[in-house]
């Protein structure tokens, strides 16, 4: 604890590990995004309680083209933020974790565009 | 000071190993629940479905809610906590860490409340 406390009085590396330590950044990061996004997220769900023209007029925001595209990124967002997350778990837990770290990092770039790519597809074009 | 009273913490605790075994755990979770959640909700059909009408059909069914509620309350206690964590590292001062910590628990637990009776006291019929 005190540990990270000193290391961290250079603002955000909290530790010099190349891939590592920029993944754990924007892990950091996308988490914050996606928590302001659900507290907003939740806020807007709870207009429901006020009936249909309450909810779906606070709804057709979601239409808005700007909107949709921050909607697009948030999608983004999530996928790394999941992805990163299960490779923590599998250095956290796995003994040879440690040793493949960064080898996992590529692979779930790899699976990143895999997954957002169809995503954009599927938001801008299939289901815009 | 302030390190001494963390460290008292720290010894005195486990609050800090649950809490990463938790972060773990629901973010396995929260890996299935939120993609198939983006999925439904914002890939496989356009937003503007998704209406009073909408969520009041998907809400008729008990494990829909049960649902939403699960993802509710592991999303907001899990992205709560990983604010919590990331303040712990950045944030010194006394006083602004004693109001950092006051509003993320305050918000949490009220964002808590207001969702989970949204969910559950949901009535279709009693709107108009």
């Amino acid at each position: 604890m005190s540990i990270n406390r000193r290391w961290s009085a250079t603002w955000f590396a909290n530790y010099r590990g190349q891939t590592g330590q920029w993944a754990q950044l924007l892990h950091r990061v996308t988490g914050l995004l996606i928590v302001v996004f659900l507290l907003a997220h939740i806020a807007d769900t709870s207009l429901i309680g006020f009936g249909a023209g309450v909810y779906d007029g606070w709804e057709a925001l979601y239409q808005n083209r700007i909107v949709r595209i921050f909607e697009l990124l948030l999608v983004g967002t999530v996928i790394y933020h999941a992805l990163n997350g299960i490779r923590v778990t599998i250095v956290d837990f796995w003994e040879k974790g440690s040793l493949y770290h960064e080898r996992i990092f590529w692979g779930m770039v790899v699976l990143f565009f895999v997954l957002f790519g169809p995503s954009v597809w599927l938001m801008l074009f299939v289901n815009p | 000071m302030l390190y001494a009273a963390t460290s008292a913490r720290a010894k005195s605790s486990n609050f800090e190993l649950w809490s990463w075994l938790f972060m773990r755990i629901s973010g396995v979770a929260l890996l299935l629940l939120v993609l198939i959640h983006l999925a439904i909700m914002h890939l496989f059909q356009p937003i503007s479905n998704v209406t009073f009408d909408f969520v009041a059909g998907r809400w008729s069914i008990p494990a829909w809610r049960w649902y939403d509620l699960g993802l509710l309350w592991l999303a907001l206690i899990h992205g709560m906590n990983g604010a919590r964590i990331v303040s712990d590292d950045y944030i010194h001062g006394r006083v602004a860490r004693l109001v950092t910590m006051t509003t993320l628990y305050v918000v949490g637990f009220v964002f808590l409340l207001v969702g989970s009776q949204v969910i559950l006291s949901f009535q279709p019929t009693s709107t108009p």
